[in-house]
């Protein structure tokens, strides 16, 4: 398997009378700041960076091929596997799609649990993200605060299902375990004790002079770009088009609570920073509300041992902390999918990539990799 | 000889003032292991500090609370293997540590740590420090072209081009110092102990002069400084999530430690120079205000006070420390060292002790509140991005520097101007 | 074809006594719902569900466009069918069948999500109407099937979305293999990494993409994973041949 040398074929004549050559830069598959195994080439003239192109596929394990030698039930747990940062959504996005191919819906309280666990879920992607985002432009300090409170969540995912982080919450059909005694107290008492200490991020960046001038202006998206490269999610959002598949196309139990959408206004790095933000609010909204409003009742639907969902296509997504994750499945009436396909949010948006860095600095790409929120595993699957 | 040996306890002057060679090497090597003592110090502050500001620990294992973690980290430096990258100019490679560290000490000739507490009163002290400090970007340059590497050279490149331009605005900060020195005499002067002792002289830090210029001249020097030295928030060059660690990527195990013996002397040599010029040197706090041999005593206790203050804390820790045996020798650990530090504070109590010691004592407290300002710092800001750390640099504080010189000249200037500007209003039969 | 080839297992087992299904359906567009709930309505059948009380789940496609599928006829059949796709009857898709006549070879609902089966030589063009006059301006995800059987072997599958109608629609076409499709990298930018992973998972060609190659794999590997006929064995086997000189490891 021999180099490739001609990578970049990029159009941008940066004329300069100094006529200086341009410098390619590899931030390679081993580095701290791209976040997994990404490999951006980078093409600068000094420190502006004229294109990049990216390389992928360190990360990827065949899962769309796996799953066609699995059954449905057996492929649950890789979904987790993709987006491992946020497994819950993964598991909600696959097991809604294969419950709607089947043509069955999980009983009320399973979708409440569901709309908790996947909205503690967001909330702790968003700190992942806030972390490493701030971690990457030099605020050593956040980190450590969001993984702080991110532990609580976990502990929460490990006492209602046994794991921290690859889930495996929930099942085609609803949830197979019930909450455990004080679910509900620990869900509030996480709410009550998170929302200071989003405060405390906030005090430490949102108004820190450096952590603006880094992110504000950096990485402008405008909407029709969005939209023409497919980006979704806070991506999308910030460059201030008011779309989210809870509200647009509810699923789940969605469309019984009361949440808002963020939105910004520009659509730069600080935009989604403030987007995101917002978002856990919001969350914390949602699970408030579902905690108080859980039904008694059953928690899986019914469904056969044996599961073979007639012969038809389905897609459905939901929205991922990413962005729209969709599951496309094709079945044959057997127990194994003929063919499933992911729509990785992340994927799509690192697309947008090269639009958003041309013209910046060095620096600002990480900036950029970083507001995009990407999760290698999802990007490769 | 040894009457040239001894003749120098009886004088009051620095080692190379009174022309004592021996006692200057003395000094020098005093100060070499002060630094280096300082530096494990830094090491093991700066970990435990930004640790406690990250709501997390720091290291605890390695000696009660991490203590000998220093030591433990400079032992494996020295054994690691000696990588040497396979194209790298060899000569350069070697010598550009070595120009980095031997520069970094040299500039501690002049610091004054009291009256006679410096290895030599050079005339024009202030200048060679800034000097010496400048040579270390020559090292800087030398790490980064001679690894043969993108993200070195680059790293390198951008250092040398933050650190001279701020040096612009520290230039600027320090001559303003140096203007308010001549005010009393009418001469000024360059020497370090001379301008600690002008301050004396005008009953006034330089801080506190001509509010705000005083204040706004040591601002100046205090960010140009965090800049220099390559620190948080302007520690772009060494970055680790842009260009893995800059200038020093290629260099491993002793080498490298030499680069973090240099960044961190260097840290303490223009926080001395920020403690000389603005914050009074060796002086104690109001020594006008609270004179009087009572006050004299109080202040002169507190040396010993803050050596039992340690102890305690440290007993403090040996109470609170696990009551299972496996933490007995560290429990241990830290007693001895409790103890230790309260056996420093009852030496200091001893009045000959107390006198001498006062001056050094002082400078060294306002040293390491400076070196607490880097700590915080660092677990406070994000990273300044290169374009904007240079435009912080020219567009904001040069203007700054030379407006609060030009200012500070004519505030100084003030006595005479009036009287002049009066005396031409009277000639000129305005006034009366 | 619309729907893929059903490998039925002929006995399949029904549950005797089968509760009907928990809030199977409930449609959010109140459709007419068929009155006829069957005992054994429970979706807990092997290979041929029972019907379901309403074809739309969970209504997700929220149709500001015209015809609603209807319900299908509960089948009182020991073997009750599975929703079958209904024929899908609007503006656009009488419009389109006027325009191409047999060129849109389907149009239909399946569990109340719409697609478009159309030949792959006018693909590009209904795809371009469909962003310009239709406001599809967000290319979702471009994927594709392989059906080894069939003579047309891979499915090219578009999901579009439109922001104005709040409405997702899938565009399907059928391709020969080593026949290659016009890229749509003109219509939606998207499209660019999309259709190279349908070229490095498939093999298939995309004329006029500015960067056709490898993404997710290394460049030099040969084959193409998703296809049917790819075992997924082969590459162990490959490697434990060459290096450790044995038949397979399994």
């Amino acid at each position: 398997m021999s180099e490739r040398t001609d990578y970049l074929d990029l159009d941008t004549k940066d004329e300069t009378f100094l006529d200086a050559t341009e410098l390619v830069l590899n931030m390679g598959p081993q580095h701290p700041s791209t976040h997994g195994v990404l490999r951006v080439i980078l093409k600068l003239d000094g420190e502006k960076v004229l294109g990049t192109e990216c390389v992928i596929g360190y990360l990827h394990r065949g899962v769309e091929k796996i799953a066609e030698n699995r059954t449905y039930a057996m492929f649950n747990p890789y979904v987790d596997r993709m987006d491992y940062v946020a497994a819950v959504s993964n598991g909600l996005g696959y097991c809604e799609a294969v419950e709607k191919l089947q043509n069955v819906e999980a009983p009320p309280r399973a979708q409440y649990i569901r709309v908790i666990l996947t909205e503690l879920c967001r909330i702790a992607s968003h700190q992942v993200w806030l972390g490493t985002h701030a971690l990457d432009i030099g605020a050593l300090t956040p980190l450590f605060y969001c993984f702080r409170d991110r532990e609580e969540i976990l502990k929460i995912f490990e006492k209602y299902c046994g794991a921290r982080l690859t889930t495996h919450a929930f099942r085609i059909g609803g949830c197979i375990y019930e909450t455990y005694d004080g679910f509900e107290q620990d869900c509030l008492k996480f709410c009550d004790a998170f929302l200071p200490k989003l405060d405390e991020y906030e005090e430490l960046l949102t108004t820190n002079r450096i952590w603006v001038r880094r992110t504000r202006g950096v990485g402008i998206l405008k909407p029709e770009d969005c939209i023409a490269l497919g980006v979704t999610g806070p991506v999308l959002r910030a460059s201030g088009v008011k779309w989210d598949l809870r509200k647009a196309q509810p699923y789940e139990c969605y469309n019984k609570f009361d949440f808002e959408i963020p939105t910004g206004l520009n659509g730069d790095t600080y935009d989604r920073y403030l987007v995101r933000i917002e978002e856990m609010r919001q969350a914390v909204r949602i699970i408030r509300q579902a905690v108080d409003g859980l039904p008694q009742g059953p928690i899986m639907a019914k469904i056969p041992k044996v599961l073979k969902p007639p012969v038809g296509e389905i897609y459905h997504s939901i929205e991922a902390p990413k962005g729209e994750l969709g599951y496309f499945i094709v079945s044959d009436g057997s127990t194994q999918p003929y063919r499933v396909r992911v729509r990785p949010p992340s994927f799509v948006n690192l697309q947008a990539l090269d639009k958003m860095v041309r013209g910046l600095l060095v620096a600002d790409v990480v900036a950029v990799i970083g507001t995009l929120d990407i999760v290698l595993g999802e990007v490769d699957r | 000889m040894l009457d040239a040996i001894t003749n120098y306890l009886y004088s009051s002057a620095t080692p190379g003032e009174a022309g004592s060679m021996f006692w200057a090497t003395i000094y020098i090597l005093l100060i070499t292991i002060g630094v280096s003592l300082a530096v494990i110090c830094m090491n093991w502050l700066e970990r435990k500090i930004l640790a406690h500001m990250q709501v997390r620990l720091g290291p605890m294992r390695v000696g009660p609370h991490g203590l000998l973690q220093p030591f433990a980290d400079a032992l494996k430096l020295l054994i690691k293997e000696d990588i040497i990258p396979q194209d790298s100019d060899k000569l350069v490679f070697w010598s550009a540590p070595v120009v980095v560290t031997m520069t970094a000490f040299t500039t501690f000739l002049v610091v004054p740590f009291g009256r006679e507490h410096a290895v030599t009163d050079m005339n024009i002290g202030i200048l060679f420090m800034l000097g010496v400090s400048s040579l270390g970007v020559l090292g800087i340059i030398m790490a980064g072209w001679s690894s043969n590497s993108h993200y070195p050279l680059m790293g390198s490149l951008r250092s040398s081009a933050q650190m001279v331009s701020y040096e612009v605005a520290m230039g600027l900060a320090i001559v303003c110092a140096v203007l308010m020195t001549s005010l009393q005499t009418g001469t000024g002067t360059l020497s370090m102990i001379g301008i600690v002792e002008s301050q004396a002289q005008q009953h006034t830090w330089f801080i506190f002069k001509f509010f705000p210029l005083g204040f706004l001249a040591f601002a100046i020097f205090a960010i140009a400084m965090v800049a220099e030295t390559n620190r948080a928030p302007f520690d772009l060059p060494e970055a680790e999530s842009e260009l893995v660690a800059g200038f020093h990527t290629e260099y491993s195990g002793f080498r490298w430690s030499l680069f973090f013996l240099a960044e961190y002397a260097a840290m303490l040599a223009v926080s001395s120079i920020a403690v000389t010029l603005w914050l009074g040197g060796w002086l104690r706090p109001f020594p006008n205000w609270l004179s009087g041999a009572a006050w004299d005593t109080a202040f002169s206790l507190v040396p010993a006070l803050t050596m039992f203050v340690l102890a305690g804390l440290c007993l403090l820790g040996v109470v609170r420390m696990p009551k299972i045996p496996q933490m007995k020798a560290q429990t241990l650990g830290l007693l001895i060292f409790g103890l230790l530090l309260g056996f420093v504070g009852l030496v200091l109590l001893v009045p000959g002790v107390r006198e001498r010691v006062q001056d050094i004592f002082w400078f060294v407290a306002k040293v390491a509140f400076f070196m607490y300002l880097y700590i915080w710092y660092r677990g406070t800001f994000p990273r300044y991005r290169f374009d904007q750390l240079m435009k912080v640099g020219w567009k904001i504080l040069l203007p700054t520097g030379l407006g609060v010189l030009i200012a500070t000249a004519l505030w100084g200037l003030l006595p005479q101007l009036s009287s002049a500007v009066f005396g031409l209003l009277g000639v000129g039969g305005v006034l009366p | 074809m619309a729907v893929p080839e059903e490998t039925k297992d002929p006995n399949p087992v029904l549950p005797e006594s089968s509760a009907p299904a928990s809030p199977a359906a409930k449609p959010a567009d109140a459709l007419a719902t068929a009155d006829k709930p069957i005992a054994s309505a429970a979706p807990a059948a092997a290979a041929k569900p029972a019907t379901p009380e309403a074809a739309p789940t969970v209504a997700k496609a929220a149709a500001p466009a015209a015809a609603k599928p209807a319900a299908p006829a509960a089948k009182p059949a020991p073997k009750p069918e599975g929703p079958k796709p209904e024929p899908w009857d609007s503006e656009l898709v009488r419009s389109l069948k006027s325009q191409y006549g047999s060129g849109i070879r389907e149009a239909s609902t399946y569990v109340g999500q719409k697609y478009l089966v159309v030949d792959s030589s006018i693909v590009y063009e209904i795809l371009l109407r469909m962003r310009d006059d239709e406001l599809f301006d967000y290319c979702v995800d471009i994927t594709a099937v392989h059906y080894p059987k069939r003579e047309a072997q891979f499915d090219i599958v578009y999901i579009l979305y439109s922001f104005h109608h709040n409405q997702r629609v899938r565009i399907k076409t059928q391709i020969k293999d080593g026949a290659t499709l016009r890229s749509v990298v003109g219509i939606w930018e998207t499209a660019n990494w999309l259709e190279r992973e349908i070229y490095d998972m498939f093999g298939i060609g995309f004329s006029g993409h500015p960067d056709l190659k490898r993404i997710l794999l290394p460049d030099g590997w040969k084959g193409y994973p998703l296809r049917k006929d790819y075992p997924i064995l082969q590459q162990d086997t490959e490697w434990v041949k060459a290096n450790l000189g044995i038949e397979s490891g399994q």
